[in-house]
């Protein structure tokens, strides 16, 4: 199959200003030309946008206000793995000769409409996303006897992470206490435990083999793709400790890069809720079930930054649209040394965990330089 | 029949299809086996508790129904525990947004 690169990258702050999706898209892509030599609007053939906003014709709008006329241009929605989807699609384009440079830009607003699955009923009255988080913190702590204070130290650990992470939303240390002393939601979620709404925008460049070296002197390689939707309501979920489509998503990702949990350095994992990275781990085979907190501890106690070196969701925010191209960027930026006080000390091959809606759909993503 | 019209007047149907025997959910027209018509039929409501958590004073739970679809709503009587039977007693739209009451029967 024709090799495709990530060969360039742009970020905003992620924070709560009101600012039009538009603005968002636009200030993530001007970084992204800012910050590219030799990259001009006619290099660029295909023009993507990750978001859940209502607003329509998005692509079309960015391609015109950075005076882009690219060939494909259209949105990608898939919820919270929006971004991880349009860069499979983005990698689909140039792996089939379609494309051979494509922006893709992500950005959601603080407020996005794609926080809540209006379509799923049948978690009746129950729509939020707390309650499908409360309902897998309950189930995993019973099933593995872990406790509240056990589960503290994921937000703990990646709000440390943040802190070194310039566009993160959280630039503050938080002990186990603060997690524990934050306001009770449910009884088996705390505010801390929770990934926070805002505004953010992150953009990336794919391109064919042929076409990267005019953009970068050390292009990243995605790998591996694994892609896994098992339903779209919440219930139909084949227990609440576990993530399936993950499970599978990761194992064709493992299959298609030829490597396994084993060689993976560095890692972006979808913690929207404290309890969704010890489950994610698990599921992806990076620890036994039930074994993914004392992986954690580990992690934290010894100063790695293997797991959600940019702080994760919980410490950088989760603007939707954005999420997954954000953390694809950090990954990138790890396995080009570029990731400053994040660097983990080795880094040839990363991995994003990307999911939706309580896990019924899963992206996991392998990336090597 | 139309699901939600009768959910409305506090009354849980669900969809069957009449091919390959199943219940299909959440409720359908078609069947996501076969893509054949689906029936109509009143649920048991009787189910059993799969897991639950507490928001204030708000018990909910997911439950499992006639042992094949999976609901989330609130518990409004009895104390909770992993695989105690339920009853959907009050069922309905409010907002916009389904509810579903559950009483525990034993």
């Amino acid at each position: 199959m024709p090799k495709v690169a990530v060969v360039a990258y742009g970020h905003t702050k992620f924070s709560n200003e009101d600012l039009k999706i538009e603005s968002v898209l636009l200030r993530a892509t001007k970084n992204l030309f800012d910050s590219t030599p030799n990259l001009e609007q006619k290099d660029i053939d295909s023009v993507l946008v990750s978001t859940n906003n209502n607003s329509k014709y998005l692509s079309a709008i960015l391609s015109e206000m950075t005076g882009i006329q690219p060939k494909i241009a259209h949105s990608v929605e898939s919820l919270c793995n929006s971004g991880t989807n349009a860069i499979v699609s983005a990698y689909s384009y140039i792996a089939s000769g379609l494309a051979d440079v494509i922006l893709i830009s992500g950005a959601e607003r603080y407020d996005s409409p794609g926080q809540i699955l209006e379509w799923d009923n049948m978690r009746g009255e129950f729509k939020h996303p707390i309650f499908w988080a409360s309902i897998f913190s309950k189930a995993y702590k019973r099933e593995y006897s872990i406790s509240e204070e056990d589960l503290a130290i994921v937000p703990v650990k990646n709000h440390k992470h943040a802190k070194k992470n310039p566009n993160a939303f959280s630039q503050k240390t938080i002990s186990i206490e603060d997690v524990l002393n934050s306001k009770k939601l449910t009884e088996d979620l705390r505010l801390l435990d929770c990934s926070r709404p805002c505004t953010g925008g992150a953009s990336i460049l794919l391109t064919s083999e042929e076409f990267c070296k005019k953009f970068c002197d050390s292009p990243i390689w995605i790998t591996g793709i694994g892609q896994k939707t098992t339903s779209a309501s919440f219930t139909k979920n084949q227990g609440f400790d576990k993530m399936e489509s993950t499970k599978q998503a990761a194992q064709m990702a493992f299959q298609m890069s030829n490597h396994s949990s084993e060689n993976i350095d560095v890692m972006e994992v979808h913690d929207a809720f404290s309890v969704c990275e010890p489950i994610a781990l698990e599921s992806m085979g990076f620890s036994e079930s039930g074994g993914g907190i004392k992986m954690i501890k580990e992690s934290y106690s010894s100063e790695n930054f293997k797991i959600n070196p940019r702080g994760g969701l919980l410490g950088t925010g989760h603007p939707l649209g954005a999420t997954g191209i954000s953390q694809t960027i950090e990954i990138v930026q790890q396995l080009q040394f570029k990731a400053e006080k994040r660097q983990v000390e080795t880094a040839s091959v990363g991995l994003v965990h990307n999911m939706s809606a309580a896990a019924t759909s899963s992206t996991v993503l392998v990336l090597e330089n | 029949m139309n699901f939600e019209t009768e959910l409305k007047k506090g009354k849980f149907l669900v969809s069957e299809c009449p091919f390959c025997k199943i219940i299909v959910w959440p409720p359908s027209d078609f069947c996501n086996r076969c893509l054949k018509e689906n029936s109509w039929k009143e649920c048991s409501c009787e189910g059993k508790i799969l897991e639950f958590s507490k928001k204030e004073n708000t018990i909910f739970c997911v439950a499992e129904i006639e042992k094949s679809l999976k609901i989330l709503g609130e518990i409004i009587s009895g104390t909770p525990e992993i695989g105690k039977k339920i009853k959907v007693v009050d069922c309905g739209i409010t907002n916009n947004n389904y509810f579903f009451k559950m009483a525990i029967i034993e």
